[in-house]
């Protein structure tokens, strides 16, 4: 590795102050810190020895963790063209066009969200921050297979833009920067991300009966009154038991179908300690109670549905996992750890059962909370401000 | 009430290159230092001898113009060989070329009885003038004492949890009536208690367990138990407008010498320790005292970082630097002045970390390995981002994070309702091991406590 050493070494006074780039510092320490750990050593005072830990290993941690539900999704979204298109497709076949689906997406969000945030690290002159390896990668599991390409690159460029650089960059953020980039397209071409569209079908047309509807759709349905056969067997109806949903052998965003595979991200992402444990099962918890509640109230069918129902539909798991645990937006202390991720679930089956026009409510009850969590932080840390007053007085 | 307190939270880095128990047979160096810059509280020195004066041990070399009755005072006798300035003129080094024999000043010589009798006036006049005042350090803000103050309590800690620390049982072994004579004369300043904090995790040598009069505490746990600011906050927390003092127990045994002998005397044992040491034990010397003798011939490579401390809370010095006021301890470290191609990723066992990230393997090693780490920063400074760390490795009732913004936006009220006042950097010192994002969180720290203490 000496020769790239060698080509680095040469390259930088062209980028450092004074050279002919100089104004490109940053784009260049980018690639320079990540072909080579930094020479930098401890400074005179202060500590000597560091921890093998940096930013870098704990967002390609997450981004690892994020892997087993997209290559699920790459297969899910061929498998789910299959039986919609009525082909015999090999699994082969089945992941070959998952890819030709998928690949682009992830491609065309982390250019787009890439360029941004290069030009605002030029702009700004601070280095580019590694944060953007698990946005990037989070923006196209949450889209579904069939939207256009050029949507995603907006909507990285916007959620980039406005939830993250507007409010001062990594760190500073108030909202989930891939989930804005969903609210946005969800509100700006709600015809792209809602309806018809979590099944790719390319060329072929669908097959007679073939419905397309995601759990969560046929779960709302019923709330309106138009359907009087009881949701359980309908969802069976369309061909979804527990066990599909669980697998995630269902219609739906690109990286959020399967619980299995959530499930295995959240185990690296607890294991690794990268994400609080607190969060993913609190948001689990949040969920099961006000389902539990729901049922003993039983107003309608989607009411009664078994609480852990709630756990496999939709992309609770995979927010939970991945979205609530983004450690800038959620809560910051600890016990406030456990009162966001809660009220996430709870909301997030409020959402879902009463309000007919957004099926799923993960994404909203988490930005919502995103929301809140400084609120929920200022009591903990005025708490801790009170018992150290209090002391003073006694 | 006596306390016994066991710490669930803190992170003890196991580092190779203890050293062995034993003093080494090494001759004195030729030059002693004092450094003004190892009292944060200086502002301006004025300095007492000029160069080619000949001083004994004890005789005053500089004083803090606010504060003029605390001498700071040369550890050896000898030639003053010079004084280092730095910008602005700022005095950085006094340097005393050392006696072969050395020559004390003299001060009063008390028996036990006499000293229990003697008034606090007429002791704290000697301590000043002699030296040892600076041993005493105030909370808040870790700076030498202010002789008008009358402390809340005084606390001992009489372990040292740091990587690598010296044994305390062992350097200060045989000074049993001079550490007992040093709390006799402390307990006169104080309206409360002295404590002395044992470590329940060791046996505890008699000279700090068989103390009288005074509170004894146990505390054990992962670093950072033996922190006095740790202990103190779990015995009695400072709050606004209390004032408590803590002593090394160098400090206390210098103190109890100075009355029972009547002599200023700044011997004291050292350790020395790191991986780059080829035999680390304990040397013999004084404060103040330069490496080079020690450390010569005794290294194992070349490229190393000399360390007047340890690891945590230490200062880089030159090979022929010279031992802090307060250090019991050198540590050679290599130095870490090299590129490591895609090292952000590679899998490792061999680096410790507290974290369990992808790679990051060293938690399968078990406490009982010990790691041979180097100076390098192993990453880029970047934004906070993760939660829930500091915390983890803070045992104290205090949200470090908060705290650290609080003193970035210059926060006046917050730092102080967030507890600036009960930490110094030395308590903080392994979030900044820890941190994620490489920030420099003891010098944070230390611009908080000025920030607070000059407003």
């Amino acid at each position: 590795m000496k020769f790239l050493r060698d080509i680095l070494d040469k390259q930088k006074p062209l980028f450092e102050k004074g050279g002919k780039f100089e104004k490109l510092f940053y784009l260049f320490e980018a690639q320079d810190t990540f072909l080579f750990t930094p020479n930098t050593t401890a400074d005179t005072k202060g500590v000597q020895v560091r921890d093998a830990v940096d930013l870098k290993r704990m967002m390609i941690t997450v981004v690892v963790a994020m892997l087993p539900c997209l290559a699920f999704g790459i297969w899910n979204v061929g498998y789910q063209h299959s039986i919609a298109t009525g082909q015999d497709m090999e699994i082969m076949d089945q992941i070959i066009t998952g890819l030709i689906v998928v690949l682009p997406i992830v491609l065309v969000a982390y250019v787009a969200g890439g360029l941004v945030e290069a030009v605002f690290a030029v702009i700004r002159s601070h280095p580019i921050n590694e944060g953007y390896l698990v946005t990037g990668m989070l923006i196209p599991l949450v889209m579904p297979p069939t939207i256009p390409l050029w949507q995603v690159a907006l909507a990285s460029i916007f959620a980039v833009i406005i939830a993250k650089e507007a409010f001062g960059g990594t760190g500073m953020n108030i909202l989930n920067v891939a989930l804005t980039a969903r609210a946005f397209l969800y509100f700006a071409y709600p015809t792209d991300i809602s309806g018809d569209v979590w099944t790719y079908f390319g060329d072929k047309t669908p097959i007679d009966g073939f419905s397309g509807a995601t759990p969560l759709a046929l779960g709302a349905a019923t709330t309106t009154g138009e359907t009087a056969e009881p949701l359980m067997a309908q969802l069976n109806y369309g061909g979804y038991s527990f066990f599909d949903m669980m697998m995630g052998y269902i219609p739906g965003s690109i990286g959020e179908t399967s619980t299995i595979m959530c499930l295995i991200g959240a185990l690296i992402l607890v294991a690794t300690g990268v994400a609080s444990w607190k969060i993913i099962v609190s948001v689990f918890g949040g969920a099961y109670f006000m389902g539990f509640i729901f049922n003993l109230i039983g107003g309608n069918e989607f009411m009664s549905l078994p609480p852990h129902y709630h756990w496999v539909i939709g992309g609770l798991a995979f927010g939970a996992v991945f979205m609530a645990t983004d450690p800038v937006t959620a809560t910051q202390t600890e016990r406030g750890k456990w009162i966001y991720g809660f009220l996430i679930g709870v909301i997030t089956v409020i959402i879902r059962i009463f309000n007919p026009a957004y099926p799923e409510g993960i994404m909203l009850a988490i930005l919502f909370m995103n929301v809140f969590a400084p609120l929920i932080d200022y009591n903990i840390v005025n708490a801790n401000k009170k018992r150290r007053l209090k002391r003073a007085t006694v | 009430m006596s306390q016994t307190i066991k710490l669930k939270k803190g992170f003890t880095i196991n580092l190779a290159g203890k050293a062995e128990k034993k003093i080494a047979d090494c001759p004195q160096p030729e030059t002693f230092a004092v450094k003004p810059t190892d009292f944060p509280a200086i502002s301006r020195p004025k300095l007492l001898v000029a160069e080619g004066d000949n001083v004994k041990a004890g005789t005053p070399l500089f004083f803090d113009k606010v504060h003029p009755e605390v001498m700071y005072v040369a550890p050896v006798s000898g030639e003053v060989a010079a004084v280092i300035r730095g910008e602005k003129r700022k005095v950085l080094e006094i340097r005393i070329l050392a006696d072969k024999e050395i020559k004390s000043e003299s001060f009063k010589a008390y028996s036990v009885s006499d000293l229990g009798n003697e008034s606090k006036e007429n002791v704290q006049e000697i301590m000043l003038k002699s030296g040892v005042w600076p041993n005493i350090v105030q909370r808040p803000f870790g700076i030498v004492a202010d002789p008008t103050d009358t402390p809340k309590s005084i606390f001992i800690s009489t372990f040292d949890s740091h990587p690598l620390a010296p044994d305390y049982d062992f350097i200060f072994e045989g000074q049993e009536q001079n550490f007992q004579a040093g709390l006799d004369v402390l307990s006169k300043f104080t309206s409360g208690q002295v404590h002395v904090n044992l470590n329940i995790d060791a046996e505890v040598s008699p000279i700090f367990s068989h103390v009288r009069d005074v509170e004894i505490n146990k505390f054990g746990g992962k670093h950072p138990a033996g922190n006095v600011g740790v202990q103190i906050h779990h015995l009695d927390p400072v709050c606004k407008g209390d004032i408590a003092w803590t002593v090394n127990p160098f400090g206390v045994a210098q103190i109890g010498k100075l009355f029972l002998e009547g002599k200023y005397d700044a011997s004291k044992v050292v350790a020395l320790t790191g991986s780059e040491v080829t035999n680390p034990q304990y040397y013999k010397t004084f404060t103040g005292a330069s490496v080079n003798k020690m450390t010569d011939s005794n290294l194992k490579s070349e490229h190393v970082r000399f360390i007047s401390g340890n690891v945590l809370t230490g200062e880089r010095i030159s090979q022929d630097g010279y031992l802090g006021f307060y250090d019991h301890q050198v540590t050679v470290i290599p130095e870490g002045d090299y590129f490591e191609f895609v090292g952000w990723m590679k899998p490792t066992m061999k680096k410790l970390s507290y974290h369990r990230a992808l790679g990051l393997m060293s938690f399968m090693n078990g406490a009982k390995k010990e790691y041979t780490l180097d100076s390098n920063t192993r990453g880029e400074p970047r934004a906070f981002v993760q939660t829930g760390v500091f915390e983890n490795v803070t045992p104290m009732d205090i949200l470090p994070t908060y705290l650290i913004k609080a003193i970035l936006a210059e926060d006046y009220d917050d730092m102080e309702s967030l507890g600036l006042l009960e930490v110094i950097e030395e308590d903080l010192a392994l979030c900044e091991f820890v941190d994620v994002s490489k920030h420099e969180i003891q010098a944070i720290v230390r611009k908080g406590i000025n920030l607070l203490r000059t407003a």
